[in-house]
């Protein structure tokens, strides 16, 4: 009897531990080694961009919170500013500041949970990821003072946000600062030098920066091959052209990269919070907008630099209260293009940790 | 004279031999079952909570005061479960496997002196036996993988094998340094052998390769690839529920505490030591191993498994090697030779040599074309 081999199709998702929700991926192995994988997408498909058209401008708001429900407030910022160009609304120097505190304490809580649950599919028992819980805790309950939410904080409205700073948030984001600070320290003296991680993330799913801008890559995954490019330098949009922060950058593109980046970003985020306390000023928190926005007839395209990468709303109006057509451009599903080139030739374990680092939230991913 | 041999022969009074022998061996087995079963159940809670503990959580407090009743609790819920097999599975594979990987839990203990003459069979080849019997549970666990039809449980059946083979051998190199030292291969004379410094001193390493080679025996993190639940999703136990799951979590910790218990023994002195009854030593030495297990556990990140077989044959067989070879030199030339010496050579030839092998050696791994 002769002995035949042959690959295995193995169906990893919609239910699997690591999917972060329900991503679904063919993966062929030969061995424990990926020869083909295929992403399938779809399974949270909610038609958010088709509901959009049955609501008002601002009741399309609580449905991007529930986008990229691990950074509600950028989806936020990034429909708002949207809309303002749409219908040319200004925005108080105020609620400016807010919007920039609130958007950089979200991409520190978006970064947390990245690094944590990458740590997880790493194989470490859920001490990183609890750890990362538990600081990311501290900033949604400073959401929750501002907001009264605490995961779909709908906080942003066209033309400001919905309520002024309560008197004790400042000093609360001060000790915040120290305690975030403390505790990125924290992550890298535990994480950063572990030899089983470097083992597990150095030189493991490599992005060559000619494949990342070529597949329209954006965020960390971006800046993990090199190239430096952030939306916030490229073309402000807000008040970002007023703070002084750096952009992160790696060479090698591997996992570890990717990872490196996030906790550099958190720094530089805790930075441009508190710049943005510093010269914090007075004033409306919110500009004079109709309660039915009416923009003109007209497109409008804006992206920001979410936590995730390049979110970008299309929005298209025909003069009534309703969004004709929205178009949400999701980051994480274009980061996830990749995937294949990444794991192709690495192991099972290694293919779960690359799709870790990419960082996808499938709520976006399928809208 | 073991405290089972006196029992027989306090029997011998009143019975035939041959009926006071079947009921020592009988209560002897009763005895060292209801210690395996108490300890894993100890073992189990104190790991729930310490885990909770490093993971800034309470970990289960609920049931009974401190949550010591939590046990009880899982098993009730466990035996109330409904038994699942998937219709593809090889029935006889399936139900047999949690059995084969659970029973060498309680055969590990039949060797292990928990107290001066506490000791089932005091075997003279007990290093032997104990090699021989804690490797046979990675058959269970291949049954379980293979049985499942499940390609999750397939690819965690076929680590489970690689991972056995390429541990197994430190192991017993290891264990052969502890016999060169003691001289013998029973456990008893293995302790006695003991009293002037524990092995762990006189061969830091050979306890270092012993310890990290245990982890991957018993499958305990960073070394768990057979349940790497963020990969193979459960490993070998994806289609198991109800007792037939609970047989294979108690096996999981049965083993951890028997490596402990195995650890304790041979390296840190057994039942030996000051003021405490020997018992209470045993237990003691026996969870600190444990919660150096629990500490790996709650803070490394697991390992490919490529890594996984660099690991156990590029850099713990060479150095069992070296550390075997280094204790027969010193048994042979400097017999009876005073202890702090001893220790302090081996500790300084066990870094240098971890340097040198560590150096040589490369575990990381790399892209495979295909």
């Amino acid at each position: 009897m002769s002995l035949q081999t042959q690959e295995l199709l193995l169906n990893v998702g919609p239910q699997h531990p690591s999917t972060h929700g329900v991503a679904r991926f063919r993966v062929w192995l030969d061995g424990e080694v990926v020869t083909n994988l295929e992403v399938v997408v779809g399974y949270l498909h909610r038609g958010i961009e088709k509901l959009a058209e049955t609501r008002t401008y601002t009741q399309v708001i609580p449905l991007t919170d529930r986008l990229d429900y691990l950074c509600s407030i950028t989806n936020n910022l990034a429909y708002c500013l949207a809309v303002e160009k749409l219908a040319g609304v200004k925005v108080p120097e105020r609620a400016e500041y807010i919007r920039v505190i609130m958007s950089e304490l979200q991409r520190v809580a978006s970064h947390l949970m990245s690094v944590g649950f990458l740590l997880n599919e790493l194989g470490a028992y859920f001490t990183p990821i609890i750890y990362c819980f538990r600081d990311r805790e501290k900033i949604v309950d400073l959401f929750e003072m501002v907001s009264g939410q605490r995961m779909m904080y709908t906080y942003l409205r066209v033309g400001g946000v919905s309520q002024d700073l309560p008197e004790e948030f400042i000093p609360a984001v001060k000790r915040l600062i120290v305690d975030l600070r403390k505790a990125v320290d924290e992550y890298e003296a535990l994480l950063s030098g572990n030899e089983i991680l470097l083992a597990r993330m150095k030189g493991v799913g490599v992005l060559s920066p000619e494949l990342a801008v070529n597949a329209s890559a954006s965020g960390p995954v971006l800046r993990a091959s090199g190239i430096k490019w952030d939306i916030r330098r490229a073309e402000p949009y807000s008040i970002y052209d007023r703070f002084k922060f750096d952009i992160p950058t790696a060479k090698n593109g591997d996992c570890y990269d990717r990872y490196w980046v996030r906790i550099e970003e958190m720094k530089q985020s805790l930075n441009i919070v508190e710049q943005a306390l510093r010269d914090l000023p007075g004033g409306e928190i919110r500009s004079e907008v109709p309660a039915l926005i009416r923009p003109p007839k007209g497109d409008v395209y804006r992206h920001i630099e979410a936590p995730r990468g390049d979110l970008g709303f299309y929005i298209v109006s025909d003069g009534s209260i309703a969004p004709y057509r929205i178009h949400i451009k999701p980051p994480t599903l274009i980061n996830l293009t990749t995937m294949k080139d990444l794991c192709v030739g690495w192991k099972i374990a290694d293919f779960i940790v690359i799709f870790g680092s990419i960082d996808v939230v499938l709520g976006e991913m399928d809208r | 004279m073991t405290l089972l041999n006196q029992f027989i022969e306090w029997l011998d009074n009143y019975w035939p031999h041959w009926a006071s022998y079947l009921t020592s061996a009988i209560v002897g087995v009763l005895i060292v079952v209801i210690f395996v079963i108490l300890g894993i159940i100890v073992v189990i809670l104190t790991e729930r909570r310490l885990l909770g503990r490093f993971q800034v959580r309470l970990g289960p407090n609920r049931v009974g005061p401190e949550g010591i009743f939590q046990a009880f609790a899982d098993a009730v819920k466990v035996l109330t479960k409904e038994d699942i097999v998937p219709k593809a599975a090889d029935h006889w594979v399936h139900w047999l496997a949690p059995v084969i990987s659970f029973i060498p839990v309680i055969m590990v203990f039949a060797v292990v002196p928990v107290a001066s003459g506490a000791i089932f069979a005091d075997l003279n080849v007990g290093v032997l036996y104990l090699a021989a019997v804690s490797s046979l549970s990675v058959l269970g666990m291949f049954m379980a993988g293979w049985g499942s039809n499940n390609k999750y449980s397939l690819v965690a059946a076929l680590r489970s094998v690689s991972q056995m083979v390429g541990y197994e051998l430190p192991i017993v190199f290891a264990l052969l340094a502890v016999v060169a030292a003691a001289g013998s291969m029973s456990l008893n004379r293995i302790v006695e052998a003991q009293s002037a410094a524990p092995f762990f001193l006189l061969q830091p390493l050979g306890f270092i390769i012993y310890f990290i080679a245990s982890l991957a025996e018993i499958n305990r993190s960073p070394f768990d690839l057979l349940e790497a639940d963020s990969e193979i999703v459960a490993g070998v136990h994806t289609e198991y529920s109800g007792m037939k799951f609970a047989m294979f979590y108690l096996g999981e910790y049965g083993h951890a505490f028997g490596a402990s218990c195995i650890i304790a023994t041979l390296f840190l002195g057994g039942w030996q030591g000051p003021f405490l009854p020997g018992f209470f030593w045993f237990l003691i030495k026996g969870f600190v191993v444990f919660f150096l297990m629990i500490w790996v556990r709650a803070t490394l990140p697991r390992v490919r498994v490529d890594q996984l077989t660099a690991i156990g044959w590029k850099l713990l067989l060479p150095l069992s090697i070296f550390n075997l070879l280094i204790v027969a030199l010193e048994q042979i030339f400097w017999p009876g030779m005073f202890p702090w010496l001893l220790i302090g050579v081996n500790l300084l030839a066990g870094l240098a040599l971890i340097l040198l092998v560590g150096r040589a050696v490369t575990i990381r791994g790399g892209r495979v074309e295909v």
